[in-house]
């Protein structure tokens, strides 16, 4: 059974297509990185999945069903470009503001409900950090604090939108590491999109890289090569592998890096391509 | 000063006016639209006077036209609620035909004081029985969206797709937001709607970080700066109004103070 499958899926946004026939499939219980360009479509992909963005062509699948707006069975960690930096309530509350946001109608949160938010800050380790406010914590232990969020309900698919992002090295370390330990504890599905491959490599099962409108989905050494990324970015890439980490270069400039820098100025432009 | 008939309806409307003003104030600095909220007092002024000049009751005018504004702000989207240029666009506008109204309705001038800057006393039995069926509605309804609308404050994207009726929530917002501004209307002017949504508001957060106790922090203190601002009236008869905005601007500062001191 898969997670999450796109069949010859198009997407179209305005007049571009962010996909076009585009198809991959990944197993349940799988950690897959998502990677490329920016405007490739990662954020795209995922709001699709969870039936924010109509699909022009093709069908998507989550857990062997169609799409359906509200999927209990997904959890989403939308981009978090610092819009909580300024509030000023606990983490705690902002958990469980998700908890039961979907309901309208009077009560609040019964002794099950404030158990299970407890419950998903212990398996990110952000019980103690989710009694501070949010906006004063770093932005790592924000990450972790929001990443339990997306637990609540026991999803089998979890969609981590760019969680490294704007984060120092040792804090994208313990995302990741965390990020691993509930796929493997949970035995949930996790699509992790990314601006770089290294911070993940040793993480990850499979790497889905988006680029040109399709999709590839592999383990990294068949995936992230020269000829396959040539193939999606529609130009020349040469890949260069030094032990463990992954450089990908088109002609002489690095291409990830470059990406990420290009990021900072165009945040806005690209926040839902 | 309970003893005249007056100030105690002075005390109830008050009253009414400033719980419902704290708590809904309470989600509108929590979802960035109090400039909407500023906005929609302006708007009530021109239902007002438009009111006057026809024969109608103010009240009624000013209730009608925030409604129609704040559901209308609602379902052009979270987009427009947060755009400043139209926003401010719509509050000069509004004011402009104020003004007209004003021009073409003779006995203008004190109508138009009580309208910009409040007249609590002036509250008669029938004006407060409107005032608390519309504060008991407004806040069941607040209760009742309560939940989703809190998410959809601080999470909208997240809100989305967990399946929040985005639209829906924030246009019942917003018609319960313009009920709030047309009752502080009543008591401290369109002007100085400010004064009860969102000082008390801005200063419980500055309080506490807790979101329910936010909230009661915000009514709590609201009731406390309309009442005690009329009393302070009652013993210096000075304008109610300016105490109320000087109670609320020292809490206001004051949490800030705090907060930033320790």
């Amino acid at each position: 059974m898969s997670a999450l499958s796109f069949d010859a899926v198009t997407i179209r946004l305005g007049r571009r297509d962010i996909l076009s026939a585009a198809s991959f499939a990944m197993r349940e219980g799988e950690f897959v990185g998502m990677l490329g360009a920016n405007g490739a479509g990662k954020t795209t992909l995922m709001r699709a999945a969870l039936g924010l963005v109509p699909v022009a062509a093709g069908a998507i699948r989550v857990l062997e069903r169609p799409v359906k707006r509200g999927n209990p069975a997904i959890g989403y960690m939308p981009q978090n470009r610092g819009a909580m930096a300024g509030l000023r309530l606990t983490g705690w509350d902002v958990v469980a503001s998700a908890a039961l946001g979907r309901r309208f109608g009077f009560g609040s949160l019964d002794k099950a409900a404030r158990r299970e938010i407890d419950w998903a800050l212990d398996e990110v380790g952000a019980r103690d950090l989710a009694r501070q406010s949010i906006g004063e914590l770093s932005g790592g232990e924000r990450q972790r604090v929001l990443l339990s969020q997306a637990l609540l309900g026991r999803p089998r698919l979890l969609l981590l939108d760019e969680p490294l992002i704007s984060l120092d090295p040792a804090h994208q370390k313990s995302v990741v590491e965390i990020a691993r330990r509930i796929c493997e504890d949970l035995k949930v599905a996790i699509v992790f999109s990314a601006h770089e491959l290294n911070p993940l490599v040793n993480a990850i099962d499979r790497v889905l890289y988006l680029g040109g409108g399709a999709a590839v989905i592999g383990p990294v050494e068949e995936v992230v090569t020269g000829p396959v990324l040539s193939r999606l970015y529609g130009a020349e890439i040469e890949v260069v592998r030094v032990r463990e980490r992954y450089f990908v270069m088109a002609g002489d400039v690095e291409v990830e890096r470059e990406a990420h820098r290009h990021d900072h100025s165009h945040d806005h432009h690209d926040a839902h391509a | 000063m309970l003893e005249y008939d007056f100030m105690r309806s002075a005390f109830a409307a008050s009253g009414v006016a400033a719980v419902l003003a704290g708590t809904v104030g309470f989600f509108l600095v929590l979802r960035g639209q109090t400039f909407a909220g500023h906005a929609l007092s302006h708007v009530g002024f021109t239902g007002a006077t438009g009111a006057l000049l026809f024969g109608l009751s103010p009240l009624a005018g000013l209730v009608g036209f925030t409604l129609v504004a704040g559901i209308g702000m609602g379902l052009f989207g979270e987009k427009l609620a947060e755009r400043d240029v139209a926003i401010g666009m719509m509050l000069s506008l509004a004011l402009g035909l104020g003004l007209l109204f004003l021009h073409f309705y003779t006995a203008a001038a004190t109508q138009a004081a009580a309208l910009l800057f409040g007249n609590v006393l002036g509250v008669d039995s029938s004006a407060m029985l409107t005032l608390c069926i519309l504060a008991v509605a407004s806040l069941a309804g607040l209760a009742a969206i309560g939940r989703p609308l809190t998410f959809a404050s601080i999470q909208p994207e997240l809100a989305e797709a967990r399946g929040v009726p985005l639209r829906f929530v924030s246009s019942a917002f917003l018609a319960i937001v313009a009920v709030a501004v047309a009752e502080c209307a009543q008591i401290v002017g369109v002007l100085l709607v400010f004064t009860l949504m969102v000082g008390p508001a801005a200063a419980a957060m500055n309080l506490t970080r807790r979101l329910g106790l936010a909230i009661a922090l915000s009514a709590a203190l609201a009731l406390a700066e309309a009442w005690g601002g009329l009393t302070l009236a009652y013993y210096t008869d000075w304008p109610t109004s300016f105490w109320i905005t000087a109670l609320s601007g020292i809490v206001f500062f004051g949490a800030a103070a705090r907060r930033f001191a320790g």
